[in-house]
């Protein structure tokens, strides 16, 4: 096979990885993090606006690290560097 | 797929490229500008006032307060900075709901351009209020071992909230573009309306993380003139 058909094989692959791999932790942490504000929520109904915010900051700070997957495989599908990279110097 | 509004060319001129981000990032500016003139001309003290002035106080007097919440001495300082910063990322996720706008802060430039200028806002910020020595001393917190770990999260943070920004955006718009090909009209409908949801959560953290990056290098002199004087910490602004 050509390198071109490589590249696309492994990208395809690894941006299925990527995402699948990535968003695990992620996903564990917003669950505990979820979990422990609706406890605090219930033992402390008088501090939901503080820990509502906390939360939702705190949930985006997790959720970037899945982003960051996700970016990283968007890049790998569609913005590939490589393929422009053995379109210009022939295909190795 | 296009993935970013930079590829989209609007208009073309001897070379002069005018594309999508661009010309909806003025967009959004115009509207923003425009609409608070048109508000901020004809205030009111008395008992009748209008509604959009209304609205532009409860929305001016939110912000303070949310930074008044961070405990960094005087809001007001901020407000311009911060409450651009939100409202800009705000309006511009919220327009996805026009049809043929795509959000100028899902493509890559937009949000580099933004946290450059939160990452030129912390040193302006930090000097104004400890002086250059004071800031250049933050570096060197806790100890001067730490100075590289404290330049590289410099540099780290003002990646983490480009990325965190574009990618949130960048996925609203690409998941709806995947949806509307294999379960077209109705679950496209429900992820624009989660997306909104997330424009503006992540138009409240990118500002919320600019005010805790501004006060953590400018905190340090209020809590020590606390400890000096046992004033309230606005004395130095």
């Amino acid at each position: 096979m050509d390198p071109d058909t490589w590249i696309a094989i492994i990208s395809i692959v690894t941006a299925g990885l990527t995402i699948a791999i990535g968003s695990i932790g992620p996903a564990i942490a917003e669950g505990r993090a979820a979990s422990q504000a609706l406890q605090s929520l219930a033992q402390q109904p008088d501090a939901s606006d503080t820990i509502t915010r906390t939360l939702f900051v705190s949930l985006a700070m997790i959720e970037s690290t899945a982003i960051y997957c996700f970016v990283v495989s968007m890049i790998l599908i569609f913005a590939n560097p490589f393929t422009t990279l053995v379109a210009q110097t022939g295909g190795g | 797929m296009e993935i970013s509004p930079d590829a989209w060319i609007l208009y073309e001129w001897r070379g002069w490229q005018l594309n999508a981000t661009v010309v909806f990032t003025w967009g959004v500016m115009a509207i923003l500008v425009l609409g608070s003139w048109a508000v901020t001309a004809r205030l009111s003290e008395g008992e009748t006032v209008s509604r959009w002035q209304v609205m532009l106080e409860v929305i001016v007097g939110r912000i303070r307060d949310q930074i008044d919440d961070m405990g960094s001495g005087d809001p007001e300082r901020y407000l311009p900075f911060i409450g651009t910063l939100f409202l800009f990322i705000a309006s511009a996720n919220i327009l996805t709901i026009v049809p043929c706008y795509q959000p100028p802060t899902g493509s890559l430039s937009t949000t580099a351009a933004l946290a450059i200028c939160v990452l030129i806002a912390v040193p302006v910020f930090s000097i104004g209020q400890r002086g250059l020595a004071g800031y250049l001393k933050t570096y060197v917190r806790p100890t001067p071992l730490m100075l590289p770990f404290n330049i590289v999260s410099e540099a780290s943070r003002t990646l983490a909230l480009a990325i965190r920004l574009y990618g949130n955006v960048m996925s609203g718009t690409v998941i709806v573009g995947i949806l509307i090909s294999i379960a077209p009209f109705f679950f496209p409908i429900l992820l624009q309306l989660l997306g909104l949801l997330t424009g503006l959560i992540q138009a409240y953290i990118f500002a919320i993380l600019a005010m805790v990056y501004i006060a953590s290098a400018s905190r340090d002199r209020a809590s020590e003139q606390d400890n000096q004087t046992q004033a309230p910490n606005n004395q130095g602004d």
